[in-house]
């Protein structure tokens, strides 16, 4: 919403100052956005008079000009076709910045003959499309007076940011009202008498199938009226805010309806056919609107139609047909409500953005369709002359009137600032509320026409406050619920910062990808298999962000890829987030996922470069599941992957029937699809799956640390290659559980001179004794249980 | 037993020339071993009589102690002296660069979530989290943002597909206010909780990305007002900046689930160019706020005429992108090596009100 100082002051009486009123306004809810202050832009033009143009010497469609700039006679010279002798113009001197052009204005040598400075369009002044010609002021303009000043540019802009429901600060005289009351000047009343009409009203509103969706509709006739150019002041105020003069009678619609928030629109009474009617739009309508532009309307669109076709667009848009020509003699003007949800579906539906949608929308004072019509009708007299029918009006106005209980405590207890009784009804009377004091702790609070957005109580508190200024609410620190505080996230949130801590510890770079992913890559990820089904979006904003990823890592080698593209092609990135296999709240996943692609050790003076394995996954995620109290010796190491990793070198962690974490090398069609060059692997570890640790208090278990030196004894099996190595230390230990404290492999050899199709599995076991040394006899037998348990359990042989 | 002076003399200087120690042993042997000659001369004791043998066992004795105590300081010096030797040889060049491991860092979003809880927690506040696939009624409709409400324009809304049998299609939560329903459908006033999460709107360009984070707050009970909601965000937004006397300005506005509803900017001084936080003549956008409306406590079955509160919500980004001085949102999830690096934050440096916010 745009206004001028001057235009403000047309309806409030007031001396503060322009950062005095724009302070006002954004703190009491009608946010400043900018200030535009064209007197400074436009301060080197003046008025000119244009004392002599005659005929370019060299050139057929130039005039050399002597031009009178109120100092000084100077040669111009002039290409605009309406350039002439005796006119009044606007001169630029040479050293101007021409804001149309951008360019500062030279001295120049035009065919031969020198030239002093511009006499300009408004299109060079940057203040419109208009380049016919020069700008032709009134005779009466004062050569060598800024033209800024001139025009009333003197007079700054306003452009403020409107939350919705302050639908009566659209027109100006909402915008005075609040800066009366908050103590910036007197509120001046409009005129809004009622004008007696000479005659009846050839054009009667009919109002059919709308009920509510357009309650009312008034309108009058006017006879004999002359459709010229606006007044200057009328033109000056609709070029300000950024508006096309047009002509008197579509200025005086777009000067009401920003003036005062009551949308008005004339038809040319000639071109209407039969009454104006009020009516649903049938399927398979169409209306040729004013923007020129043939739409089609749908049954529950609010239309104004006669006997010829549809007209307008009800609170949207006026048609083309039916709109008003400099030669138009007789026109109806309509003043009518339209229901703000109804022009909203309907503006939407169009994808039409008018003035009128936009104030219908937020909804406009009931009463305005009544006192409306008179505004536009003492505006069309005095602008058009002519002569006023007696009015029209079909329908009813809405019922507006309701009553609010508001206890002026609820200022101090929900508000947090005192504001005397006194102060509170002056603010609210202000505003426009009626104020009834049925005690001195109960009020009965009428809202008025215009202020459809106050409900209740605590509206009323937001209109005591906000006028008596946010500033003056005392800060309160929030006071304590304990004398310390208590942990703000529970162990299950709080195993996601430990998670982020853990795994950049661990050397990989934290990323925060989008939860979209394009389809073609998501379907990769989808761990039930490419067939099925998706969360897609039914309105993605591209088309690579039309799904929700079913997995992170998709995202991360996608990332990976762009590094890669970038000259850093080994990337360590991790991502805790979610990740979403359906719509419901059980199907959006939550889980650490990294990748390793490239080079795990780079290349080193030392030692060779070695590529990220699977085993640099598998430690990554094991050292999640450590951390969390996983009982990370208990997990089975099954090769159930999802189909995106490698199916033969990746593998799940499963604590009884839940995956808790699964990793291995990806799959080189999904590199492929990523469009990154491998190897790469990655993990997952599903947070929300883990064990949850039991509150059995903060003490821990006692340590049992054993007075004996422990053991190691090594032992190498034979086994068929398929075997899980895995499989022999489960055996292992499973020998002598309180005795084994832990069983490690050290060497795995295959080819060579084993047999084909087995391999040499070396582990170490570690023997703890607990109560006294074991005897020879002792490890012996030991050896022979570990023995026998491995082969039993893989049929593996021991090397000897 | 003059002549014992000669055999000190003799033995004591061949010790000193001894020049490796394995000749010095060889000497020891010579000298105190069993068939050394110093050893010999002890075994003719026995010959003598009880006075000589007295004056000579202690004459002996006290050639065998030096001896061997000369055999010792020989045997440390040239000990040491090996030692230098091969000191002297083991050098390392230590220009060389270490064994690389990688250098993993935190994303400024995370860093700047654990603040922000380092903050409320202090004040009291919980964590309260949902899902991102929200329903329409929690998003909007709980939220007193009816179906055409021009609120919702406000929004440009990402939503799923509608299903057959649905009447609303579910959305991608366009803010964590949701959080706000089902914390107060779940829990009963006193309620303090802050909801960090994910949020989306469909909108992208040079200062919008698709997905965002927002932090929301809630307070309910029956005493909380506009100056506790003051105080509560003024003394976050100073904590947050570090910035003890940041000017902050509560200035009325407009949204559907808060009445009365503000906007809270922060000082800033924008003369030459660059942005500063703190005293200054321009003022910053960083959040919205205002007491829960009472339709939306009614629609998560509080009793408005008991209890009321607050909310507030703010964007983690751009809190993130003021404080530590990055220019683009949309580099947040780029997932750029040198970006991560460079913005990114070291594990071990966990924020806390008592250990530091910030380094």
């Amino acid at each position: 919403m745009k206004f001028t100082l001057k235009w403000l002051k047309e309806h409030l009486d007031t001396d503060a100052d322009v950062a005095t009123i724009a302070r006002t306004l954004t703190m009491i809810g009608l946010e400043v956005e900018h200030i535009e202050d064209r007197a400074s832009d436009l301060a080197p033009f003046t008025i000119g008079y244009v004392v002599e143009a005659v005929q370019h010497p060299n050139a057929d469609k130039l005039r050399v000009c002597k031009v009178d700039t109120g100092k000084e006679i100077v040669q111009v010279v002039c290409g605009a076709p309406n350039a002439r002798t005796g006119m009044k113009g606007v001169f630029a001197p040479v050293g101007s910045f021409i804001p149309g052009t951008r360019l500062d204005l030279k001295k120049g040598v035009i065919r031969g003959v020198e030239s002093n400075g511009m006499l300009c369009s408004m299109r060079e002044m940057g203040l419109g499309q208009d380049h016919d010609g020069i700008i032709d002021l009134a005779a009466d303009a004062p050569v060598g007076q800024s033209f800024a000043a001139y025009m009333g540019y003197g007079d700054p802009v306003f452009e403020i940011k409107l939350t919705p429901d302050r639908a009566d600060c659209l027109g100006v005289h909402g915008i005075a009202r609040d800066l009366a009351a908050a103590g910036l000047g007197t509120l001046k009343p409009f005129e809004q008498k009622r004008i007696e009409g000479t005659f009846e009203s050839p054009l009667k509103w009919q109002r059919a199938d709308v009920g509510d969706a357009c309650p009312l509709a008034v309108g009058r006739y006017f006879r004999n009226v002359t459709n010229g150019p606006s007044p200057q002041w009328l033109q000056e105020r609709l070029i300000a805010i950024g508006l096309r003069p047009i002509s008197a009678l579509v200025d005086i619609t777009n000067f009401v309806t920003y003036d005062l928030n009551r949308p008005l629109h004339v038809f040319d009474a000639d071109k209407v056919k039969g009454h104006p009617t009020m009516r649903m739009a049938k399927a398979g309508e169409n209306v040729l609107a004013l923007d020129g532009i043939e739409y089609a309307l749908e049954p529950g669109m609010v239309v104004i139609a006669d006997d010829n076709r549809v007209e307008a667009i009800g609170g949207v848009m006026g048609g083309e047909l039916s709109g008003v020509t400099p030669e138009t003699r007789n026109v109806f003007l309509e003043s009518a409500l339209f229901d703000a949800v109804n022009t909203a579906r309907t503006g939407r539906k169009l994808g039409i953005n008018s003035d009128a949608r936009y104030r219908f929308e937020r909804g406009v004072d009931p009463e305005s369709a009544d006192w409306g019509i008179e505004v536009g009708t003492r505006l069309i007299l005095e602008l058009c002359g002519g002569e006023a029918s007696h009015v029209t009006r079909a329908g009813e106005r809405p019922e507006w009137h309701r009553t609010i209980a508001f206890r002026p405590e609820r200022v101090r207890t929900l508000g947090g600032v005192e504001v005397p009784a006194e102060r509170q009804r002056d603010i609210l009377s202000k505003l426009g509320f009626g104020v009834e004091e049925e005690s001195a702790a109960r009020w009965s609070v009428t809202p008025p026409s215009w202020r459809a957005d106050i409900e209740g109580e605590a509206d009323l508190v937001e209109e005591v406050i906000r006028i008596n200024d946010y500033d003056n609410i005392p800060v309160v620190s929030m006071p304590k619920l304990s004398a310390l505080p208590h942990p703000a996230i529970t162990p299950q949130q709080r195993r996601v910062p430990l998670a982020k801590r853990l795994l950049a510890s661990r050397g990989l770079l934290e990323a925060v990808t989008f939860s979209f992913m394009p389809s073609a890559i998501a379907k990769l990820f989808q761990p039930k298999g490419a067939n099925a089904p998706l969360v897609m979006l039914a309105n993605p904003i591209s088309a690579d962000l039309d799904a929700m990823r079913p997995s992170i890592l998709g995202n991360l080698l996608l990332a990976a890829a762009r590094n890669a593209a970038r000259g850093y092609p080994d990337v360590a990135l991790f991502e805790v987030g979610p990740s979403y296999l359906d719509e419901t709240e059980k199907g959006q996943i939550l889980s650490a996922t990294g990748v390793r692609v490239g080079l795990h050790r780079p290349r080193h003076w030392e030692g060779k470069p070695r590529n990220a394995d699977a085993f640099d996954a598998k430690a990554d995620a094991l050292a999640l599941l450590q951390m969390f109290g996983a009982p990370v010796d208990n997990l089975q190491v099954l090769p159930e992957a999802p189909g995106y990793y490698h199916p033969g070198r990746s593998a799940v962690l499963r604590l009884g029937p839940t995956i808790l974490a699964q990793f291995g090398e990806l799959h080189p069609n999904v590199l492929k699809a990523c469009d990154l060059k491998g190897p790469a692997v990655g993990f997952e570890v599903f947070l929300d799956r883990l064990p949850t640790t039991r509150a059995k208090g903060t003490a821990r278990p006692l340590l049992n640390a054993s007075p004996f030196q422990p053991l190691e004894r090594d032992f190498a099996f034979l086994v068929d290659a398929g075997v899980a190595a895995d499989k022999l230390i489960r055996a292992a230990k499973s020998a002598d559980k309180a005795l084994i404290t832990e069983a490690k492999v050290f060497d795995l050899f295959q080819g060579g001179a084993l047999p084909e199709g087995k391999k040499s599995i070396a582990f170490s076991v570690t023997i703890q004794p607990r109560e006294r040394t074991l005897t020879d006899q002792e490890i012996e037998a030991l050896s022979a249980k570990i023995v026998a348990a491995v082969n039993k359990a893989t049929g593996g042989e021991l090397r000897k | 037993m003059q002549h014992l002076d000669g055999l000190k003399d003799k033995w004591l200087a061949a010790i000193a020339g001894a020049g490796a120690l394995d000749q010095l042993e060889s000497l020891r042997v010579e000298a105190l071993g069993k068939k050394g000659e110093v050893t010999g001369l002890m075994k003719t004791l026995g010959s003598l009589s009880p006075e000589e043998r007295k004056s000579a066992g202690q004459s002996l004795n006290q050639l065998k102690d030096a001896l061997a105590e000369a055999i010792e300081a020989r045997k440390a010096a040239l000990e040491e002296g090996a030692l230098n030797q091969r000191l002297k040889r083991e050098t390392l060049d230590l220009s060389l660069p270490a064994r690389p491991e990688l250098d993993g860092r935190l994303h400024p979003i995370s860093q700047t979530i654990d603040e922000i809880v380092a903050i409320f927690g202090e004040m009291g506040f919980g964590v309260a989290e949902g899902p991102d696939i929200e329903d329409d009624f929690k998003n909007f409709t709980a939220l007193n943002i009816p179906p055409d409400h021009p609120a919702r324009q406000m929004q440009d809304t990402f939503y799923l597909p509608k299903k057959p049998g649905e009447k609303e299609a579910m959305v991608l939560r366009t803010h964590t206010s949701p959080v706000q329903i089902r914390t107060m459908m779940s829990k009963k006033p006193p309620i303090r909780v802050i909801c960090p999460g994910r949020t989306y709107r469909s909108d992208s360009d040079m200062t919008h990305t698709p997905m965002f984070h927002q932090v929301e707050g809630l307070v309910v009970d029956e005493t909380t007002h506009m100056g506790h909601l003051k105080g509560c965000l003024i003394d976050f937004v100073r904590a947050f900046f570090g910035i003890d006397d940041l000017p902050v300005r509560f200035r009325n506005s407009f949204f559907p689930f808060t009445e009365p509803s503000a906007e809270v900017d922060i000082g800033c001084d924008r003369s030459g160019g660059e942005l500063k936080l703190g005293q200054g003549k321009d003022w910053l956008e960083i959040l919205g706020c205002g007491m829960v409306h009472p339709k939306v406590l009614a629609n998560c079955g509080i009793d408005p005429a008991k209890y009321q509160g607050f909310a507030f919500g703010m964007g983690i980004e751009r809190i993130a992108m003021l404080k530590y001085g990055i220019p683009d949102l949309r580099t947040f999830f780029d997932a750029d090596l040198r970006w991560l690096k460079h913005y990114g934050f070291v594990p071990l440096d966990v924020p806390s009100m008592t250990g530091g916010l910030t380094r």
